[in-house]
């Protein structure tokens, strides 16, 4: 179901997709936003009460001007969780997503009841350089996003229009959704989580794709040194899009941490 | 009608197979490609013809700036402009310009500018460019949804360091200074003319429009392909009730004069395909950061000065191509007249950058086309804007006021150094390999 939520402070509209019902699970979505087709939304939303959000820059969400840094995309998920009415909440963030979770569990060790990182930012190895995902040519991001990208959901994922009409259009929303991530991710995509990542008491899943090529599996390491609860899976066969290229297996993975 | 010479000072000797090589001559292009030595050598060669421009009557002499990249080599353009300054006596020096979105706190350039400004006796032309997304995104790291915002602060706090009379606090977003109080301060009064390069962004209109400024669209794809530009900034100037002064307007154009049309064509169309094929390939990822430019445009599909770049939109033309879609006007002085009486007309501009030194074209090449095209163009176009006042060029020091640099032969050498230092006018091809 989506629905538009206006915040207490009128600051923002937020576009809120929201799936079954149970105990609340917040789903923060990457640097390339919610793309419509996320089937392993609905498979969570069996066991729990999915609720999917925009950020502001994304879809109908506005507001974007007004988020500059983390600490503003941190306040922002606070005050939705208290306009949807969720004091706490299991809380899965992907990429970009995910870095703002580990934020977010760290800012506010009560709000986050299990948290779920799935090839999250948030840290930079000079042995392991991040590849610059927004110089990346589109003809070059399915290979640096994908296990296979010759696949189907890769070609889905990756599809442009024919129409130049439509191609601006999307090249419009492209550049909007990522102007916004650059606020979080630009030049290096690592904005001080080292510091504050020590705060997280949410027991964390680390969930990795075996073969991602933008964020390597590498990463894993520096959040289990900060993290106090943590623990890493890698899924086979799947990369930085892992959720996608691999939705049954990662909801069995997710859901079986989350009910422990 | 003004004219400019415009040295963008690339690196002359990019390998034949770079294009195939190499993705970028921006950013991330191989360090290794860069033989300090040789560009030692080309430094002095590109001032010579600098300082060439100036002896020859052009207005101004014009230098910018670019960072990481072989296509121009002046991370700081206030270095060269400094140099020029003593050498030069009559043209005005065009720094087209810093990025002032770049430097923290930006009062470094207001600083540098009044300095240049003094040095030079009221000569400087103050260019505020935002930048390209190589350079800026890329190279500097700026966040691209951030740089406009960034840029106008920066312009504000620049504008009042050099008008305010007293010691002021500056509290803002990007910069916060409790002291603003510019030693030196510029000599024109109450500041140096404003230029603002732009590859095509329209916000960039209504903000000259708004400050009086003039408005330099530098785009190496020539006046055919800029005249959707110079018409979108002309809609800006008549909706807001401004003058339509074509002095508001300056536009970039390669030219290249010979005695022939046949001529140009055998001397710098291998020149002209090094700029257009290497000084030019920007590798696509890197020419438009999400971000970087707005929405709207996008929308309006403005080329930008090397948005347009990626070399693969020139494949296969050839230099008649070149000259027939207005890339380059070229060719007998007759012709340059022509082509550019033409562009001018067209683009109603009264500022005209050039370049003259093509890619890797050499110093002989260089002085020949600059030379004819002082003698033998430049005169017939002087008068094309009759009734209009260029309000945008600097107001200098009267000649008795002015001070300039001592002969050389009065100054202190150094003792038993006879044989001098070398100048530069030898070929430069001699010391590669």
């Amino acid at each position: 179901m989506k629905s538009l939520r206006r915040l207490n402070s009128a600051r923002h509209e937020v576009e809120v997709h929201e799936f079954g019902r149970g105990e609340p699970l917040l789903f923060l979505h990457g640097a390339g936003g919610l793309l419509g087709v996320e089937s392993f939304l609905e498979q969570l939303g069996r066991e729990f009460k999915v609720v999917a959000p925009h950020l502001p820059g994304y879809g109908e969400s506005t507001g974007g001007e007004l988020i500059e840094d983390v600490f503003d995309a941190v306040l922002f998920y606070h005050e939705l969780m208290d306009e949807l009415g969720i004091p706490a909440a299991h809380v899965v963030g992907h990429s970009m997503g995910g870095m703002l979770a580990a934020e977010l569990a760290a800012f506010d060790i009560h709000r986050v009841k299990r948290l779920v990182l799935v090839s999250p930012a948030g840290f930079w190895l000079d042995r392991h350089p991040i590849p610059d995902f927004f110089a990346a040519d589109f003809k070059e991001l399915p290979a640096l996003l994908f296990h296979d990208p010759g696949s189907a959901v890769a070609k889905l994922l990756m599809m442009t229009p024919d129409d130049p009409q439509a191609l601006t259009t999307m090249y419009v929303e492209r550049a909007k959704r990522l102007a916004m991530a650059t606020k979080l991710l630009w030049p290096i995509p690592e904005r001080g989580l080292k510091k504050r990542a020590y705060r997280i008491a949410a027991p964390t899943l680390l969930l990795w794709g075996e073969s991602d090529r933008l964020i390597p599996k590498a990463y894993a390491g520096e959040f289990q040194r900060h993290i106090r609860d943590c623990r890493y899976e890698a899924i086979e066969g799947a990369a930085h899009m892992v959720m996608y290229e691999k939705p049954e297996e990662f909801c069995r993975r997710v859901l079986a941490f989350l009910k422990q | 009608m003004k004219f400019h010479w415009f040295h963008l000072m690339p690196y002359r000797f990019l390998p034949d197979d770079f294009k195939q090589k190499y993705r970028s001559v921006w950013v991330d292009i191989p360090r290794s490609l860069y033989d300090p030595k040789i560009g030692h050598r080309l430094y002095n060669e590109y001032l010579d013809q600098l300082e060439f421009a100036d002896r020859m009557g052009f207005d101004g002499i014009c230098v910018n700036e670019h960072h990481q990249n072989a296509y121009g080599l002046m991370p700081s353009p206030n270095i060269m402009a400094g140099v020029l300054a003593r050498r030069t006596q009559n043209a005005n020096l065009v720094v087209l310009g810093n990025s002032i979105a770049l430097y923290n706190p930006p009062i470094r350039v207001a600083e540098e500018f009044a300095m240049l400004d003094v040095l030079s006796g009221g000569r400087l032309v103050a260019g505020f460019p935002v930048g390209t997304s190589m350079d800026t995104t890329f190279c500097y790291g700026e966040v691209p949804a951030t740089l406009r915002e960034k840029y106008l602060e920066a312009h504000d706090l620049i504008i009042r360091a050099w008008t305010e009379p007293e010691c002021f606090a500056f509290n803002g977003k990007y910069a916060k200074l409790r002291y603003v109080n510019l030693w030196p301060r510029p000599l024109q009064q109450p500041h140096p003319p404003v230029w603002v390069p732009g590859g095509g962004s329209v916000e960039t209109w209504d903000f000259c429009a708004d400050h009086d400024y003039q408005y330099s669209f530098l785009s190496y794809f020539g006046y055919k392909q800029a005249k959707k530009v110079a018409d979108g900034y002309w809609e800006v100037m008549a909706r807001k009730g401004k003058e339509l002064n074509p002095y508001s307007l300056g536009f970039a154009q390669v030219v290249a004069v010979a005695n022939t049309d046949q001529e140009a064509e055998r001397d710098y169309a291998p020149h002209m395909d090094y700029f257009y094929n290497r000084c030019l390939h920007v590798y696509i990822g890197f020419v438009d950061a999400p971000g970087y430019r707005s929405a709207n445009s996008i929308r309006a599909g403005l080329a930008g000065q090397v948005t347009k770049s990626g070399s693969w939109k020139r494949e296969g033309l050839a230099w008649r191509d070149f000259v027939e879609q207005g890339y380059i006007v070229a060719g007998s002085p007759r012709t340059v007249v022509e082509g550019l009486r033409d562009a001018i007309k067209s683009l109603r501009c009264g500022h005209l950058m050039m370049l003259f030194q093509i890619g890797s074209m050499p110093p002989e090449l260089v002085r020949k086309s600059t030379e004819l095209f002082a003698r033998e163009v430049m005169p017939h176009l002087r008068d094309l804007w009759p009734g209009h006042r260029d309000r945008w060029s600097p107001k200098r020091l009267p000649l008795e006021e002015t001070a300039v640099a001592a002969p050389l032969d009065l100054q202190v050498t150094r003792a038993g150094n006879k044989s001098g230092p070398r100048s530069s006018a030898g070929r430069i091809g001699e010391v590669v390999k």
